[in-house]
């Protein structure tokens, strides 16, 4: 306990020194979601039809890009393999850093949801459901993207091969994201995606550090 | 030890699995033409056209045993992986890998003959159909699969690695269907399906079997062909390659 406490304030302590970072996730979802409307006219009917599903997907892409930074700079400096070594469990590790990440990284975005969802003349009543719906994916994407990361740390350039992977292991999370908001929308039963995302999320949080430490040591022998 | 298990011991090293493998990969591959041209004869000529559809239906018969081939390939990477991730066996890590680029062939020839059958069937080249995309994003995970693997200069690691994605890959297929038959069935009213084989008339069937079993004796010449080539790639400096073929090089 003693040492994942050590591990988080190291971690926090870290990403509060790079904090302007933080704000990249966020300003890159705001030019995706700038982008829409600017390509599909302003209209707003038709802006608030696709605005979940905008939101959905700039949120993705968003989170695909920081991916690369959950075990990165710890690799460079070499404290990755320090961490290896220490006698704590190495998923623990990863919980903790996983968890860190998604609270520099998707934390910020889903403060910024309203505001985008504004931007996108979302139906105000579905605001709640995307925030719930996104709340959980992003927690869903950090735990899946975490295995893939660990997978690509050997490889210098990884940016377009990490989107290859982590993509289609996304898919059922932005399906059922996605679609409870949607259907939300149609007036249609939505809290069945909600709890099959939940169920997902239990399932992930107990194999995803195991999973990520298993890829990690592949990764580093 | 049983003669079985002997038998996979010894094929497993490097310098038995290459003889194994130059001694079958050509029959394989000539019983599998052979094989092809009786199926393709019959799917083309011998059968009689479809009442509905006509002509277009003979399209199945390349469709058809190349989706089953693409997902029996991935199944197959996905435990050669899981045994040469926890045996450590080199030789089922790299059929791991061979599978990889013939299981993709597979799923581009099932999406592109399933898009050039949907147009004059359903009328459209595309359809957000559950099979349609888990078959796709099954694509996608191929070329996960070989990316990671050519990215990553240590060929060992690199094997390692991509055999992990494999694992993960197979147990996402499922979710990755299932979640898109759900959110499917709740978008559309209507649904589309493929024909199953099963509801075809007995007289029809015969040439789908034949090419079903050409394509897999055609994935075992080829898995076979290209494992050896990883093979001796990797162990181009042992002294059994330059004890065997060395005077040629």
């Amino acid at each position: 306990m003693r040492e994942l406490r050590a591990l988080l304030s190291r971690d926090l302590g870290l990403m509060w020194q790079k904090r302007s970072d933080a704000a990249q996730p966020m300003l890159f979802a705001l030019m995706v979601c700038v982008m829409f409307p600017l390509a599909m006219g302003s209209e707003p009917a038709r802006l608030a039809q696709s605005a979940s599903a905008v939101i959905w997907v700039a949120h993705l892409l968003a989170g695909m890009l920081v991916l690369d930074n959950l075990y990165r700079s710890d690799f460079e400096d070499g404290s990755l393999e320090q961490l290896l070594l220490a006698p704590v469990p190495l998923p623990m590790v990863i919980a903790s850093k996983v968890a860190v990440h998604w609270l520099t990284t998707a934390l910020p975005l889903l403060v910024l949801t309203p505001l985008l969802a504004q931007l996108l003349f979302l139906p105000a009543h579905l605001l709640p459901i995307l925030m719930l719906s996104l709340l959980i994916g992003s927690l869903l994407m950090s735990l899946i993207g975490a295995i893939v990361a660990a997978l690509t740390l050997g490889i210098r350039r990884s940016g377009l091969l990490l989107a290859l992977m982590a993509l289609p292991m996304y898919v059922p999370v932005l399906v059922f994201g996605a679609g409870s908001v949607w259907s939300a929308g149609q007036g249609l039963p939505w809290l069945g995606a909600i709890y099959l995302m939940c169920a997902g999320l239990v399932l992930l949080t107990v194999l995803a550090p195991w999973a990520a430490a298993s890829a990690l040591r592949l990764a580093l022998s | 030890m049983n003669k079985l298990l002997l038998w996979f011991n010894q094929t497993g090293s490097p310098a038995r699995f290459d003889a194994f493998a130059q001694r079958w990969s050509t029959p394989s591959f000539v019983v599998a033409l052979v094989l092809m041209a009786i199926g393709i004869y019959g799917a083309l000529l011998a059968v009689p056209a479809d009442y509905k559809q006509g002509d277009s239906f003979r399209i199945l018969y390349i469709h058809v045993p190349a989706a089953w081939m693409s997902l029996m390939i991935f199944v197959i990477m996905a435990v050669q992986s899981a045994i040469a991730l926890i045996w450590r066996i080199k030789i089922c890590e790299l059929i791991a890998m061979a599978s990889a680029p013939i299981g993709a062939v597979f799923t581009a020839i099932t999406l592109i003959s399933g898009a050039v059958w949907g147009k004059p069937t359903w009328g459209t080249w595309w359809t957000w159909d559950p099979r349609l995309t888990s078959e796709l994003v099954l694509l996608f995970l191929y070329l996960g699969v070989i990316g990671l693997y050519n990215a990553i200069d240590d060929r060992r690691a690199a094997g390692r690695a991509a055999a992990f994605l494999a694992i993960i890959g197979v147990v996402n297929v499922p979710i990755v269907h299932f979640a898109v038959t759900w959110w499917n069935t709740l978008h559309q009213g209507e649904t589309i399906r493929l024909i199953g084989p099963s509801k075809m008339d007995s007289s029809m069937i015969w040439p789908l079997l034949v090419l079903a079993l050409a394509t897999k004796l055609w994935y075992i010449g080829s898995v076979l062909v290209r494992t050896r080539v990883l093979n001796l790639q990797q162990e181009s400096q042992k002294q059994w390659v330059l004890d065997r073929y060395g005077e040629s090089a």
